[in-house]
């Protein structure tokens, strides 16, 4: 493989990193909040508000239920809208973004579900208002379970990343497609998709060890 | 009752005033608890005891308001639990500590950590809640364990937790859901010492359910029995145990107290019937019983037999059990002459 394709391969590898760390971040930034809201807003839960949350899970429905790919078109004129332009690497991020976040916020949702009732009861029982339970004892209880489905996806991402190229979104899959594919250079397609391998398994990985390190639920350093 | 006391009461610490509570129920309502009037002295242990579903978890929650009436008062320490709400409600929270079942600690925090969580939420400021902290965990035993999580500690060890988080806050009652039903027998009596320590030492006043009566023997001085959502029986401990009236009350005794009848007499017992009286005798102290048994024998010339006992103490005195089967032409003359000496007793039944 020449030194050109390798500079090539590299800054490929770079840009997904880019799409999925921005599009992870900010599909983060929306995805919890709404995780948390979903968590605590049907009747008679911390935050009682079981119109909006109906309203909201139907919009995150509805966002889950369309196929990326048909995401990403459907979406052009918002893309131009928000990033300035609908094409490129970096507006290849909004539909990213848009498709992480309704995830995220199921993904909190459920860790934050499984969060045991009694710890919520002893919370109030304290004299707790409902700002204090979820930044002191949801959170911090479902951080385990958050990290691990924060891993799932920016592996998702990394996935979706590669079908960007269909709006001139740049990274791996898509120099997989254009020399790979399009080129016929099988030995491109291959280095990609052993970068491609690799990268999953470093986030799944180091997601993995977080959550690993941050969960106490059992007593596994006691020994044997 | 207490208008008609001599000496006037010092207030409850916490008083159940015609208390309803009613869950729907498929379109209608099922009542949890019905008409309960109830006063917790201050400063004393209370126990109430009652079957599964009886309403007891019902009634604890509604002292510090995890549950609402539907009609009725409760009211702690002098203030209205039913019309407390939002910032009122959380400030009368801090003034009762609750311990739980299932310990409801956190699992990502350790001794320490779940310990300071009430003074967090209080917005004790930082530089107070350590040695504060310190201080708790040295009074519940667990020095050694501070830095440690849930998961690695015992069931005895977590609830220790529990005791020292509830009364971080300084709370003037505690509040004590099945505090020991998942602890084995000896946990049980460390975690029940240590209540009765706390009780004293600070106090506090404690509001305890189970369905063990042998939690309300070893520390509690009132207790009520509660039964399908209504106090059937309610008075001192040593009385209950005593002159039992309600029929739950009996059956919850017989658990603990020598009144435990051999099975083989149990199985032909019938309420009525020409057969050989069943007699429970219960006297305080523990030196009564012995001698009037012998002289029944000789004064009365009655063959009175032994089919259980047991001395206990209840309550810090001593409490004598003992059942006999006596015939039954002779049971009325039997029971006078152990009612002329202070003696209780309750007639089980005959053998069949
Ligand atoms: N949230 C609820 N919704 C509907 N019914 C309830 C609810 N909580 C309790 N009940 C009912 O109220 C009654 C009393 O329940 P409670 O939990 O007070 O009983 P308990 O005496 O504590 O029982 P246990 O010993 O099993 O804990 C039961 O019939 C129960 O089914
Ligand atoms: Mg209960």
């Amino acid at each position: 493989m020449s030194a050109n394709l390798a500079a090539l391969i590299w800054e490929a590898t770079l840009q997904t990193l880019y799409m999925v760390a921005v599009s992870g971040l900010i599909g983060t930034a929306i995805g919890l909040p709404l995780g948390v809201f979903l968590a605590t807003s049907k009747r008679g839960e911390l935050m009682s508000a079981p119109l909006a949350n109906r309203i909201l899970g139907l919009i995150v429905n509805a966002m889950r239920s369309i196929p990326f790919i048909i995401l990403v078109v459907a979406i052009i004129p918002f893309t131009r809208a928000i990033a300035g332009t609908s094409i490129g690497t970096t507006a290849a991020i909004v539909p990213l973004t848009l498709a992480a976040a309704p995830f995220i916020a199921r993904i909190v949702e459920t860790a934050i579900r499984d969060v045991d009732g009694g710890l919520i009861e002893a919370a109030r029982a304290m004299g707790a208002n409902p700002g204090q339970i979820i930044r002191k004892v949801l959170l911090p209880e479902a951080l385990p379970g958050i990290v691990l489905g924060l891993t799932l996806a920016m592996v998702s991402l990394i996935g979706y990343s590669a079908m960007v190229g269909a709006v001139g979104g740049e990274g791996l899959g898509d120099l997989g497609i254009r020399y790979g594919y399009q080129r016929f250079m099988p030995g491109v397609m291959l280095v990609v998709v052993v970068v491609l391998i690799v990268l999953v398994q470093a986030v799944q990985s180091t997601g993995e060890w977080i959550a690993r390190r941050l969960d106490h639920r059992a007593a596994k350093d006691r020994g044997p | 009752m207490s208008q008609m006391s001599p000496v006037p009461q010092a207030a409850p610490a916490i008083a159940f005033r015609d208390v309803v509570k009613t869950w729907p129920h498929r379109g209608g309502a099922v009542a949890a608890l019905d008409h309960v009037d109830l006063q917790v002295p201050r400063g004393g242990i209370t126990g109430v005891i009652g079957r599964s579903g009886a309403g007891k978890s019902t009634l604890l929650r509604l002292v510090n308001g995890l549950e609402r009436a539907s009609s009725g008062q409760v009211e702690v320490l002098g203030r209205d639990v039913t019309a407390a709400s939002g910032r009122g409600l959380r400030d009368l929270r801090r003034n009762v500590g609750m311990i739980f079942q299932h310990f409801n600690l956190l699992a990502n925090r350790t001794v320490r950590g779940n310990v300071a969580l009430p003074l967090e939420i209080a917005g004790t400021p930082r530089g107070r809640i350590g040695p504060r902290v310190d201080e708790l965990i040295d009074l519940v035993g667990l020095g050694p364990l501070a830095d440690r999580y849930p998961a690695q500690l015992s069931g005895g060890q977590k609830q220790r937790v529990g005791i020292a988080r509830a009364l971080a806050t300084e709370p003037k009652v505690l509040l004590s859901d099945e505090a020991t039903s998942a602890l084995d027998p000896e946990t049980t009596t460390s975690v029940l010492a240590l209540l009765r320590n706390i009780n004293r030492e600070l106090g506090l006043t404690i509001l305890l359910i189970t369905h063990e009566m042998a939690v309300v023997r070893d520390i509690c001085q009132h207790v009520a029995v509660i039964e399908a959502g209504k106090i059937v029986e309610s008075g001192s401990t040593y009385d209950i145990f005593a002159a039992p009236t309600h029929e739950v009350t009996r059956s919850f005794l017989s658990g603990v107290t020598g009144a435990a009848l051999p099975g083989f007499i149990a199985r032909r017992i019938v309420p009525e019937g020409a057969g050989p009286a069943i007699l429970r005798i219960t006297f305080a102290g523990d030196s009564a019983a012995e001698p009037v048994l012998s002289r029944i024998g000789s004064q009365l010339g009655v063959d009175a037999s032994i089919l259980s006992g047991a001395i206990e103490e209840i309550d810090g005195r001593p409490f004598g059990n003992l059942t006999v089967e006596v015939p039954a032409a002779d049971l009325s003359r039997v029971r006078d002459f152990l009612h002329a000496r202070q003696l209780g007793t309750e007639v089980l039944g005959h053998v069949g």
